[in-house]
């Protein structure tokens, strides 16, 4: 398959990992920012292709996990309520709440729909004028641009039984956060493909300038994140600290300005909680005043909902690189796919959930090595 | 009905009178037995449903038996490449074949909706008759519920199989033993993206139609080439990593596959990488695995290949221990493959 077999062509990625290997001199760290990335990496071995003094740490790029548990809570007080059909991307389903998740209220009930595009939902609420119709906006700036398109509709048409919970975040305003601590010893970064192929990578530049890091914007193929490896790998070694464009067949340096600017139009920066890492300035999205009348938390007045994490989850160290799923005591016990503790269990993209699927075998060797 | 055999068949019950299915329909008296009489015993017409007897009698040869039952609930009721009245057929034929068991006879029952179309009913009943008479097994008994509407998807057919076993060989993961050869007899995946493009409406520039199939004539002529067969497991939901574990862990034994011997269509592909799922995990209709000795192992593989040309041998087993199964992937590196925990669902980008 095109764009898919090269890139996953396993002669090419032995050339990589020896070109990796003969540019290493020194230990340096790594963070892939996107968890579709971490899953790649986990669920291809890339790890196992990479020379010891170079370690991978798992980003905050997942845009379930770091939904903060406040607004899973006030999805299912939305969903609830009778008169309401949810809709919501079907990643979400099974991200737990304080009290349960959103398949455990449409087990009781509750009319909730997934679906591939926030367009789906505006078609839904023009089919069912009576009801309510909500649609969880969550993701990246990959998603924002089809929810920014649904808000413009759904305002151009003044339908008045849709609104939307919106919980966009934005990444380089995280990848500052992970740099401020100076614990972090992030070295370099991998950035995400697909965000930088709508947003494109000029904001990456003062970031690589100010904090002195590599960061490579990197494809999903293992060939793609053993490329980017590299890049980053070399300029560490040589001492610069650049934005590299890896991906160079989806992304250019400006991105989309079309979605950017339909971003804009609809949105304004915002402090945004992310899960297991708190408030991040100027990291969210929220709706213009323009939009206001689109805003399902005004509309459901459930934003005072407010809830503190469970302690017994690790998932904010996990997100920031400070730990991996392996150092949590709860990881394959009791916190499982089945009965997860947090977000990064389940999700598709949650580091968690790739260590469990991919490598829990792995553990014994991990800690021995540790 | 694309079939020419199925294409000189009408429904015989009156469809201008009574289009759709009523509660009448499963109230037990005059409607109830005009269904069950015109309709069911007019298409699944043979000696013993004909005895119209409250069961079925049968002469069964003296040999082992193999009985299954299964309940099939699809959304759509109608996808590319079947409909969920094939897939009752071919999922119990295919349940009895993985005993290596000849399949025989298999009893039906449906729970109707109110208000769903006769004529609909029909195709269903007469995609069932066509799969059972392919694989010359009978249908022979069978029951009718109506619920109302709302309180099921359409159809529900609960299916229960028997057949008999004609060999002397265990076919069951205590068989097998250190050194086996893993053969997956087709590429994977069809059934679930055929469905799930009919389900979503997915705008896909061609279809992809169902693996659904009975896989008998497969097992029955390795069966009589002498393979020795250890274990078989259709891969229906849960796909192929959900069968590999759960054998590899009943056997107690380490089952070595590689990503690279799997076959998966490009199309199927694409939608798997379109909305972030894993091929192993995707459900099948048609596709089987046979463990067998080693020295079988080329006889094998050409059998079933003269069926599906995808058919490949994928793995082996290479040790006791961890009780698990391990895949070589593309680039050469190794990870576990793990059954799928709740449903596979897309993900957001």
């Amino acid at each position: 398959m095109k764009f898919v077999d090269e890139y996953r062509d396993a002669t090419a990625a032995r050339r990589i990992s020896e070109l990796i290997r003969a540019k290493t001199t020194k230990p340096w760290k790594i963070m892939e920012i996107c968890g579709g990335q971490t899953h790649s990496i986990v669920r291809f071995g890339i790890g196992e292709l990479l020379p010891q003094e170079i370690t991978l740490v798992h980003g905050p790029g997942c845009p379930v996990c770091v939904t903060p548990i406040e607004v899973i809570d006030r999805a299912l007080a939305i969903a609830s309520l009778n008169n309401v059909i949810f809709c919501t991307f079907a990643d979400m389903l099974r991200v737990p709440g304080t009290s349960g998740d959103l398949f455990s209220i449409k087990g009781r009930g509750g009319d909730i729909r997934f679906m591939y595009s926030p367009l789906e939902a505006l078609a839904i609420a023009k089919a069912n004028p009576d009801k309510e119709v909500v649609f969880f906006a969550v993701g990246f700036e990959t998603t924002a641009p089809a929810t920014a398109m649904t808000a413009f509709q759904a305002k151009t048409e003044n339908l008045s039984n849709f609104s939307l919970l919106v919980s966009h975040v934005l990444v380089p305003p995280a990848i500052e956060a992970i740099l401020c601590p100076k614990n972090s010893g992030i070295q370099g970064f991998l950035a995400a493909g697909h965000v930088c192929t709508v947003m494109g990578y000029a904001e990456y530049e003062p970031l690589a300038k100010k904090y002195g890091v590599p960061i490579v914007v990197t494809g999903f193929e293992p060939i793609d994140i053993l490329s980017g490896i590299y890049l980053c790998v070399k300029q560490l070694e040589e001492g610069r600290a650049e934005v590299e464009n890896q991906y160079s067949r989806s992304v250019k340096r400006e991105g989309a300005r079309e979605a950017q600017a339909l971003v804009n139009q609809v949105f304004e920066p915002t402090m945004r909680k992310w899960r297991g890492i708190g408030g991040i300035d100027r990291s969210g999205l929220k709706f213009r005043p323009d939009y206001e009348k689109l805003d399902a938390e005004i509309r459901f007045n459930v934003s005072l909902i407010e809830r503190e994490e469970d302690s017994l989850c690790i998932s904010g160290s996990i997100l920031q690189g400070f730990k991996k799923p392996f150092e949590c005591p709860a990881f394959g016990t009791s916190c499982t796919p089945e009965h997860p503790l947090g977000a990064t269990m389940v999700s598709s993209e949650g580091a968690c959930s790739a260590y469990y699927k991919y490598r829990r075998d792995d553990r014994e060797t991990a800690f021995a090595e540790a | 009905m694309d079939d020419p055999f199925l294409k000189n068949l009408s429904c015989p019950i009156s469809i201008e009178k009574y289009p759709n299915i009523t509660l009448a329909h499963g109230g037990g008296g005059r409607m109830s037995d005009t269904l069950i009489r015109e309709l069911f015993h007019s298409a699944f017409a043979n000696e013993v449903i004909l005895k119209h007897c409250d069961s079925a009698v049968v002469t069964l040869p003296r040999k082992n038996i193999a009985m299954t039952t299964d309940s099939y609930v699809v959304s759509p009721l109608f996808f590319p490449g079947g409909d969920i009245g094939k897939i009752a057929v071919h999922g119990t034929i295919n349940d009895l074949a993985m005993s290596g068991a000849r399949p025989l006879y298999i009893s039906a029952a449906f729970i109707l909706e109110e208000g769903f179309p006769i004529e609909k009913l029909w195709k269903i009943v007469l995609s069932m008759k066509q799969a059972a008479d392919e694989s010359e097994v009978q249908i022979i008994a069978g029951d009718t519920k109506v619920v109302d509407k709302g309180k099921c998807d359409g159809v529900f057919i609960t299916t229960t199989g028997v057949g008999v076993i004609e060999h002397n060989l265990d076919i069951s993961p205590k068989s097998i033993a250190v050194g086996d050869t893993i053969l997956l007899s087709g590429d994977i995946g069809r059934h679930g993206i055929a469905i799930i493009s009919a389900r979503e409406e997915l705008d896909m520039s061609s279809t992809i139609e169902s693996d659904s199939a009975p896989l008998w004539a497969a097992v029955c002529e390795m069966l009589q080439a002498g393979i020795n067969i250890h274990c078989l497991r259709d891969l229906t939901r849960g796909g192929l990593a959900s069968a590999l574990v759960e054998i590899a862990e009943t056997s107690k034994l380490h089952f070595n596959v590689k990503e690279r011997e799997i076959q998966v269509h490009e199309k199927v592909r694409g939608v798997s990488e379109f909305l972030g799922f894993d091929p192993l995990h995707i459900a099948n209709e048609g596709r089987f695995i046979a463990i067998v000795a080693p020295k079988d192992s080329n006889k094998a593989l050409e059998i079933l290949r003269a069926y599906n040309a995808a058919a490949n041998t994928i793995g082996h087993i290479d040790k006791k221990s961890p009780r698990r199964v391990t895949l070589e992937t593309v680039v050469g590196t190794r990870r576990i493959v793990d059954m799928l925990s709740g449903e596979q669902l897309p993900r957001i980008c």
